[in-house]
Order: C-alpha cells, then sequence, then structure tokens
C-alpha cells in the first residue's frame, strides 16, 4: 500500500514556506500561525474515528501530497471573463490558487466607506487592523483542516463595511483554483466585517481553470456587528476531479441578521464546515444549503449554530440532490445555551435520491440548555414520486423529462430565495446544465 | 378509434378486468357505467399504461395499432389522453413548464415545429377561457393547494392545450358541486369534434346530463354487461346498480 499523505506532509510543507509568507516575522502572526502547526501536528488530519468525519474517509486527498501553490501562476483573463455571472453587476476580487489578483480584479467606483483588498497586501501594510479580526470568528481550529488554514495563513479576501454603510452591489470574491498545475493545494483565508448598521451582501465563487486535480482549502471568517445585515452565498463549482474543504465561522451581534447559501455543483471530495454563533440577544441566521453529487463524488456539509443570548432567530434548510454512487454527508448541530431564552429555531435537511447506490448520512443534533424555546428539526430521505413521474409521461414527456422536471423542482426552493436575482438565475441554469449531463437521471 | 377485445388485466395479482369489449368510433362519446369496484378506473389506467397494471389477455388498438407495447408518453403522443380522478400534486413544476414540454413533445412527435413562448401563451389563453380559468393557473405548480374543482377543471385544461384524439376522463365529475361540473362540462363539449372520441368513465348519470352520451356501457364485474344509448343512463339512475350483479350472471352465459 502506498504511504498516505498526512499532516506530516503539510507540517513541513509549512516550515519551508514559513519565513515567506507575508508579514512573517510580525510576532502574533506568527504565533497564530505556529499554534495552529503545533495543533495540526497534534491531532493530524481528521480520520473516521473522528465523529464528525465517520462518513467522510479523507483517504482520496491523503493518496497525493498536495504542494502550496506559489503567488504569481497565471490565470487567462478570458477565463474569468468566461466565468462571470450575466447580468450580475458586482465589485469583483479575484484570487489565482488562493491569491489576490489585483490586474483581474474590477473595483472600480467602490463607494466610500468599504474596503476590497487581498489578506497579504493589508497584513504588508497595515497589520494592526487585521489582528483584532484574524481567528477571532474562527475560534478554536475544528479539525486538521482549518488549523492548516491558519498554519499558512497569507492571502484572501478582506471586506470591511463601515458603519451604517449599505453596499449598493454585491461583492463578488472568485476563486480560480488549479491554474499552476496539477497537484496544487490552494489556502485562502478570508475576513468579512460587517460593522454596526451596515449592509452587504458578499458572493464566495470557487471554481478550477483546467480538469487539473487541486485541493483547496478555504476559510472565510465573517463578523456581523450589531443591527447589520449581511448575505454570504457560497458557490462551489470546482472540477469533478477537485478536492474541496473550507468552513464559514460567523458571529452575529446584537438585531444583526446573517443569511447564506452554500451551494454545492461539483468536485470530487466536497467538505464544508459552518459554525455561526448567535451571540447577543434577537441575532438571527437563515442558511440555505443545496448540493448536487453524482459520480462518485463526496458532498459533507457541516453546520453548527450556536444560541448564546435570548431571542435569537435560525433558519436552516439544507437540500441534496444525488446520482449514480455518490454519497453526502449531512451534519447539522443546534446548540442553545442557558442564557438563550425565547430561542425560535427550525433545520430541515431533504434529500432526493436518484439512484440505488446513492447514499446519504443525515444526522440533526438538537442541544438544548434553556427551557423556555422552540426548536424543530427534521430530515428525509427520498425518491422521486412514482405518481407524479406516471402523471408527466401522461402528458407526453418523457422518463428522461419528467425526472428531470420533478429535481429541478425539488432543488428550486432553496434558489428561489436567493438575492441578486441574477445570481440565483446564474444557478437555475447551472443546475439545469448538471441535470443534462447526468446521464442517468436514471430509475 | 379504439377497439378492446377480450381484455383482461390484473392488479395485484387481482383479476379486474375478464373480457371486456368495446369499439369507439371517431368523434363519438361513450360513457362507462358501473358500481365501485366494477373496473371503471382499471380501465381508463390501463389504456393509459399505467405501472401495476397487468394486461393478462385481450388486445387494445388505438387507431389500428396496438397500445399495449407502448409506454404512457408513446401513448401521450400518439394521441391518447387520460384527465385523471385524483389529479397528482406537483409542488415546483409550473403548470405552463409542464405544458410548453407536452405539448412541444406532441408537436416534434408529430412533425411539427415546437411553439415559441408567444405563441404557445396565445393558445393557452385562449384555452384557459373554456374552463374559466384565470391566468394565474398557469404559473402556479401543477394542482398544488387546488381545491378540488380546480384540480378538475385543469385537467380538461390540459385535455384542451393536447388537443388528443381520445380523451379519457376518469370519475371527472366526481367531488365537483354543480357549478363547476357545468364548467367542466362546458370545457368538454367545446372539445367534441368528429375527430376526437371521448370515453368518460363515472359512477353517477348526472354528468351525463350535462355531456350527453352517444352510447352507454354499463360495466361489472370486469366486462361490459349492457350497452345502449343515453336512455340507459336514466335507466341506471332510476333503478340503481341492484340489477346489474345478476346480469353479470346471465353475461356469463351469453358471452
Amino acid at each position: 500500500m502506498r504511504t498516505a499523505h498526512d499532516a506530516s506532509t503539510y507540517v513541513a510543507a509549512q516550515r519551508d514556506a514559513a519565513a515567506d509568507l507575508p508579514a512573517a516575522g510580525r510576532r502574533w502572526l506568527d504565533q497564530c500561525r505556529s499554534a495552529a502547526l503545533a495543533q495540526l501536528e497534534l491531532t493530524g488530519l481528521p480520520d473516521q474515528s473522528n465523529e464528525d468525519w465517520k462518513y467522510t474517509p479523507i483517504r482520496p486527498i491523503t493518496r497525493e501530497a498536495f504542494a502550496p501553490a506559489q503567488a504569481g501562476s497565471d490565470c487567462p483573463r478570458q477565463f474569468v471573463v468566461a466565468s462571470t455571472i450575466p447580468n450580475l453587476d458586482s465589485y469583483r476580487l479575484v484570487f489565482v490558487d488562493g491569491f489576490w489578483s489585483p490586474a483581474l480584479s474590477h473595483l472600480d467606483d467602490l463607494p466610500a466607506g468599504v474596503t476590497l483588498a487581498g489578506l497579504g497586501q493589508m497584513l504588508d501594510n497595515d497589520p494592526a487592523r487585521i489582528e483584532p479580526w484574524l481567528g477571532s470568528a474562527l475560534g478554536s481550529e475544528p479539525h486538521g483542516f482549518i488549523a492548516m488554514n491558519s498554519s499558512f495563513v497569507g492571502d484572501g479576501a478582506v471586506v470591511e463595511i463601515n458603519a451604517g454603510v449599505v453596499l449598493d452591489k454585491p461583492v463578488e470574491l472568485l476563486f480560480v483554483s488549479g491554474c499552476g498545475g496539477s497537484g496544487r493545494l490552494s489556502l485562502p483565508r478570508n475576513l468579512v466585517v460587517a460593522h454596526s448598521g451596515s449592509q452587504a451582501t458578499v458572493i464566495e465563487r470557487h471554481v478550477s481553470l483546467l480538469e487539473n486535480r487541486s485541493l483547496s482549502n478555504s476559510v472565510s471568517e465573517v463578523i456581523v456587528e450589531s443591527d447589520a445585515r449581511l448575505t454570504h452565498h457560497a458557490v462551489q463549482q470546482e472540477s469533478p476531479r477537485s478536492f474541496h474543504v473550507g468552513g464559514l465561522f460567523v458571529r452575529v451581534g446584537r438585531r444583526a441578521e446573517f443569511r447564506s447559501t452554500t451551494v454545492t455543483l461539483d468536485g470530487a471530495l466536497v467538505r464544508r464546515d459552518a459554525l455561526i454563533n448567535l451571540d447577543d440577544e434577537q441575532a438571527q441566521a437563515r442558511l440555505d444549503g443545496l448540493y448536487l453529487a453524482f459520480g462518485r463524488s463526496h458532498v459533507d456539509n457541516h453546520t453548527h449554530v450556536v444560541h448564546h443570548a435570548p431571542n435569537g432567530v435560525s433558519r436552516e434548510h439544507y437540500k441534496g440532490v444525488l446520482g449514480d454512487r455518490a454519497r453526502a454527508v449531512f451534519h447539522g448541530r443546534i446548540v442553545v445555551q442557558p442564557g438563550a431564552q425565547q430561542t425560535d429555531s427550525q433545520q430541515r435537511n431533504q434529500n432526493l435520491l436518484l439512484s440505488r447506490d446513492a447514499e446519504v448520512d443525515s444526522k440533526p443534533q438538537l442541544e438544548i440548555y434553556a427551557d423556555n424555546v422552540k426548536c424543530t428539526h427534521g430530515a428525509t430521505v427520498g425518491q422521486l414520486d412514482e405518481g407524479a413521474i406516471f402523471y408527466l409521461r401522461s402528458r407526453g414527456l418523457d422518463q428522461v423529462q419528467a425526472r428531470r422536471a420533478l429535481t429541478r423542482a425539488f432543488a428550486a426552493d432553496v434558489l428561489e430565495r436567493m438575492v441578486p436575482t441574477a445570481l440565483r438565475s446564474y444557478l437555475e441554469q447551472q443546475v439545469n446544465d448538471r441535470m443534462q449531463a447526468v446521464s442517468e437521471i436514471e430509475r | 378509434m379504439l377497439s378492446i377485445k377480450g381484455l383482461h388485466a390484473k392488479v395485484d395479482d387481482r383479476p379486474i378486468l375478464r373480457g371486456l369489449d368495446l369499439e369507439v368510433g371517431p368523434g363519438e362519446v361513450h360513457a362507462i357505467m358501473g358500481p365501485n369496484g366494477s373496473g371503471k378506473s382499471t380501465l381508463a389506467n390501463v389504456i393509459a399504461g399505467r405501472d401495476g397494471y397487468e394486461v393478462t389477455g385481450g388486445s387494445v388498438r388505438f387507431l389500428g395499432r396496438s397500445l399495449l407495447s407502448l409506454t404512457p408518453e408513446e401513448r401521450a403522443r400518439e394521441g391518447v389522453f387520460l384527465a385523471f380522478q385524483y389529479p397528482v400534486e406537483i409542488p415546483g413544476v409550473s403548470n405552463v413548464a409542464m405544458l410548453k414540454e407536452a405539448v412541444n413533445a406532441l408537436r416534434k412527435h408529430r412533425g411539427e415545429p415546437g411553439l415559441d413562448a408567444m405563441d404557445f401563451l396565445k393558445l393557452a389563453r385562449e384555452r384557459l377561457k373554456l374552463v374559466e380559468m384565470k391566468e394565474e393557473f398557469l404559473y402556479r405548480s401543477v394542482n398544488e393547494g387546488f381545491s378540488g374543482g380546480e384540480k378538475k377543471r385543469n385537467e380538461i385544461f390540459q385535455l384542451a392545450m393536447l388537443e388528443p384524439r381520445l380523451a379519457i376522463l376518469d370519475e371527472t365529475d366526481s367531488g365537483l358541486d354543480i357549478d363547476a361540473l357545468k364548467v367542466v362540462a362546458g370545457g368538454v363539449n367545446a372539445m367534441r369534434g368528429s375527430a376526437r372520441s371521448i370515453v368518460l368513465v363515472t359512477h353517477y348519470q348526472r354528468l351525463l346530463e350535462h355531456i350527453v352520451p352517444d352510447w352507454v356501457h354499463v360495466l361489472a364485474d370486469g366486462r361490459i354487461v349492457r350497452s345502449g344509448d343515453k336512455e340507459l343512463a336514466v335507466e341506471l339512475e332510476q333503478q340503481g346498480y341492484g340489477w346489474v350483479n345478476s346480469g353479470a350472471d346471465q353475461a356469463v352465459g351469453v358471452g
């Protein structure tokens, strides 16, 4: 059996790279990185003995030693143009293998009170601004991959919306992987800070340049201060041969509202962690998710919502469509802390299995330590309704048309709630194309 | 148009149709009446090709071709339409999306070009009027949250859009109040024509006051036990189906 490339591969790579990371030598940052490195070394990469990774073997990833990508790889402008969402007017930051590319970005007419920049540049030029934020939404490293990201932390996006500013257009963060060739590891870290009373939408998209095998390890930290409203959409559409691990770590303040949609369209192995801390009273969060998995894809979503304070509201709705021999995992944990009275929390996970060989493991988990709360959760796994299929066929649609229409309908309601509409239309089209390509919308 | 000979069919291994014969000519309206459990809905579903209905003998020919080897969509494309007794709710699929795909599948089958959005909407608006439905119904999910009457009107609207050569209406009158029944019947009557045959499957005679059939057949124990004109329906209404079972026994000897 071949050697597995475990944590030690990446610990060694980090030690080689550490001196060249942005702002290396700055004490607080060096400490952040080395603490994360120590954690990676200690806990290793997660394996299936870890309850949170029970259904997600990472063997496909550890078969290969992914090399941390270097800055300066080329990504053709035409590719970026071709990857844009039709009719979406946005401020755009483009990242090539995790490194900010000012040349490919589009920041014209950025209004006052908004900062969009590369994290590397900020660490070099204004590290004191980053210091209080970095790691603050993340808290402790939940597992080895996130620790890996922290140990290499260097570039990514910084989005800061000043108090009271309402951003007129969405911010689009486009991450292009696979530019430096096959076997590359990209490690972006994004920081989004919405100060009091501000409003903004951030769209995070992950695409691949080629059918290269790559590993993206992307972590976003989001701070939503009191009375702010932030919408975050994460769209994962890398190549079917790519691996993606990532996380979204959010703190939501008093009367603040955080909305997110996590859409996974493709990938060999995708694992996304979301940790939403509703820190203060009347904080609200809405988490929606849609994952499509075909072939031998494996998609794992772990969400963790913590109600810390009274009168918080959380709504969570994840839907999955699986075909072929694909596998999906949904683990939704909701924790209501002792002080969080009057919490109103709902969670739903619904899965549609299009083939006999597809499999889903859905695990809702409620932990309630307050006595006056309203919490519900539910998970379903089902097939297409044969009665509905016959109805459509009796009108003249063939099997494939009928199954496709019903599958699209299943996926539709997650997308329906998405704003901006240009993104919604784009994703509806992507989902349709994905269905067309799937040979076996079969029985 | 439709020629059924000696049809036997089973559901869940239980024989339901036991040697049914029926001839429906072009432009004719036939009513199939009979008590519950006589096999009326089984007949409708066998013609439409629903799974789980096993044909064990006999033949069903449509325009000279055997229907039984065709898939449900092939039957639909050849011009067979079933108005469901219990129309299925399909959340997330709009009426307009389903019908546009269906209409164009049928047109493609006939070698005609597909309708574009404008022409399709024009046709849809016109046909909605036949069943007094508002345009908003086009954009609602198929049958989702529709009342019983709206569901049945939607079936007739689909019939009007798909313009079948043979329409089978399975208990279309069940659950309708008199006003809804008149609307539904009006839609069906508007679609009557010399090239279109209609088979009404019904338990009650009242539908036949509004859609007057050319022929009435009584189905009992999986066979047609009596045929006649519209007066037979009136007779059934007066006498009930009680006489049918004894009649069925006689028919064994005859058949």
